[in-house]
């Protein structure tokens, strides 16, 4: 089984984004694997075990130092890296899409990939849903449960109001992951070790002479959301203060 | 602009949120809307989607496959009615099943798309859309054509526009290639209001305690119409199913009202819910940080306060029925 996971560097959750003009942030900021991509990586390796054959590749577009992550990606257990090197901010989701599709066409041929349902950053939602295109396979995001029998996967994910939908579709194809799928499994120190020496790749989003798309997306200014004021703290005892929050509700702000 | 607007149902009702959608896109006439729904899916549709001011009424019937079985099917019938009707841009909500469509769709066509926009002007192809988790708005410019947006649901308040909608049918014979089928919808919960879509949200945080201790929650949320939510604490500790979880790994929400009680106000539980248009909060400390971020804030235990809120809804409700 050729699985390859499309991973991608973002801001820690917890970070503070600082503006520095209109299109730029303050990118000093701690930088981690996207959290949802956690799930993908983990799912690869629990299929790799399950078969017992073939190799997971994690693959990723960003800057050089992104190859901190795919380590940790290796550490949990993938074979080895692809680092597209590129300027994640100079780049839509089109590009991106076209970069892990070469990126992956060149290297060898997919039985499985797995995503992130969306990256913490750009918000997209979408490469999951490109690479499918591109590589003319299936896909279904924002998957909660995932099990393989033979050339069939069924999946499960949330469409809301906590229904499941159930889902079966042929190999090879795309797989964007959520929480819920599974537990990330934490990195000790000697598988750590370990994948400073696994094989990363390394290319210049050049060498892969993508196509040029027809549509595109520019960023034309990035900007912080307003900030609400300091609360209205209400007083009294409590049947006064919810009395006040229904009048308030319903007269000043018309929702009740 | 000839806009497409793929019409969302939820047992054979328009959804709500489908009207806010179409006011967007309208822009008090300066554009061509074209609502895309399935034959069967919607009844007596008409009155209402022309009012809002949907010029065109597409029908979109299919031989050789039931769409229901794969959103594939749903994807490629949407997109020869595109082809076919020649439209320049897509404007759905960013629902659940919107997203998927949309994603589909964008990705099949090889267009630009932006996803969860709370804003969007036709006249300059521009969004604006959510980014690092909510905590930054960000412009885009969509160039080519079509290109495809989704609308957070609630954000932008329906208005009525009323035209004369014309019908048309459209055919498409597809073939199921069978590599992708929806097998079964497990509706255990189906009662409950969706989150992402719903006007009115309550949710608890760690002290909740216990899944049990949701009933309190459920009830009041009955009094308004609410769906129910829970930090990731909650969901953590096991009080709370992942598909209730608001926030950065759990959902996005944009109700009218969120009511957050027992919830710290974590950068991450923000990302979730901070496009909420009024926000309480209820928590025992008053140092708490969702009080520096919410519009009014109770000082209080929540196993107080909700039941209060609850009995004091209640009561309105049974002295307005019996005047
Ligand atoms: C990568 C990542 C992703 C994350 N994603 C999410 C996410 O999607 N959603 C999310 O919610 N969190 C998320 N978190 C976790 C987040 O950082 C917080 O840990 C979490 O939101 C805290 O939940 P809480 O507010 O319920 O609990 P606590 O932090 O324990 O806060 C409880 C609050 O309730 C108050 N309180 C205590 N007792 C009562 C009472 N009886 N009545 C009223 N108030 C009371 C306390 O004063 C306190 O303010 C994420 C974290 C990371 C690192």
């Amino acid at each position: 089984m050729q699985i390859y996971v499309c991973v991608k560097q973002v801001p820690d959750t917890a970070a503070s984004i600082t503006l520095l003009g209109p299109r730029i942030y303050d990118d000093t900021v701690k930088f981690v694997m996207n959290p949802f991509d956690e799930f993908a990586v983990e799912q690869a390796i629990q299929v790799k075990a399950q078969t017992g054959k073939g190799e997971v590749v994690i693959v990723t577009v960003g800057r050089e130092s992104a190859e901190s992550m795919v380590r940790t990606a290796l550490a949990m257990g993938a074979d080895r890296g692809i680092l597209v090197i590129a300027d994640i901010r100079q780049i839509d989701s089109i590009t991106t899409g076209r970069a892990l599709h070469q990126a992956i066409a060149r290297d060898g041929s997919p039985d499985l990939i797995f995503t992130g349902k969306q990256s913490v950053d750009s918000e997209g939602m979408q490469i999951p849903y490109r690479l499918a295109a591109a590589f003319n396979m299936p896909i279904v995001n924002e998957v909660v449960r995932f099990l393989l029998k033979n050339e069939t996967v069924t999946v499960e994910r949330e469409i809301g109001s906590g229904i499941r939908e159930a889902i079966d579709l042929t190999l090879p194809c795309v797989i964007g992951a959520t929480k819920g799928l599974n537990e990330p499994r934490y990195t000790r120190l000697p598988e750590i070790m370990k994948a400073r020496t696994k094989e990363l790749k390394k290319i210049d989003i050049n060498e892969l002479k993508l196509a040029p798309a027809a549509g595109k997306l520019e960023l034309l200014e990035l900007f912080p959301e307003a900030e609400r004021g300091q609360a209205v703290m209400l007083q009294g005892s409590v049947q006064e203060m919810t009395r006040q929050l229904i009048d308030l509700l319903k007269n000043n702000e018309q929702i009740l | 602009m000839k806009i497409g607007i793929p019409i969302e149902t939820a047992l054979n009702q328009l959804k709500q949120t489908n009207l806010g959608v179409i006011s967007a896109a309208c822009q008090d006439g300066a554009n061509e809307l074209y609502a895309l729904l399935f034959a069967g899916s919607v009844e007596n549709h008409q009155e209402i989607l022309q009012s809002y001011g949907i010029n065109k009424i597409v029908t979109i019937s299919v031989a050789g496959a039931d769409v229901h079985r794969s959103p594939e099917l749903k994807t490629r019938a949407i997109i020869g009615a595109m082809n076919a009707l020649k439209i320049d841009a897509l404007l759905g909500i960013s629902s659940t099943d919107g997203r998927d469509l949309l994603a589909r769709i964008a990705a099949q066509l090889d267009a630009p798309l932006a996803l969860d926009c709370v804003g969007v002007d036709f006249t300059d192809r521009t969004v604006i859309k959510s980014q690092f988790s909510g905590k930054i708005l960000a412009k885009l410019k969509l160039w080519g054509t079509p290109f495809i947006c989704g609308l957070r649901p609630n954000v932008i308040p329906p208005k009525m526009f009323p035209v004369i909608a014309e019908n048309i049918p459209y055919h498409i014979a597809l073939e199921d290639t069978r590599r992708l089928e929806v097998r079964s919808i497990n509706k255990t919960a189906a009662d409950e209001i969706d989150l992402t879509e719903a006007e009115i949200i309550i949710s608890a945080g760690r002290p909740i305690g216990a899944a049990e201790n949701f009933k309190l929650l459920k009830d009041c949320a009955k009094e308004l119409g609410a769906a129910v939510g829970a930090s990731r604490a909650a969901v953590d500790s096991g009080f709370a199913p992942h598909s209730m979880q608001v926030g950065q790994t759990g959902k996005t929400v944009s109700p009218k009202l969120y009511i957050a009680c027992g919830i710290s106000g974590s950068i991450q539980h923000f990302a979730g819910m901070k496009g909420s248009k009024v926000i309480v909060a209820v928590n025992t400390d008053s140092d708490a940080p969702i009080f520096n971020k919410c519009d009014f804030g109770l000082r209080g235990d929540l196993f107080e306060v909700v039941p209060a809120l609850t009995a004091a809804l209640k009561k309105q409700r049974l002295s307005e029925n019996n005047p």
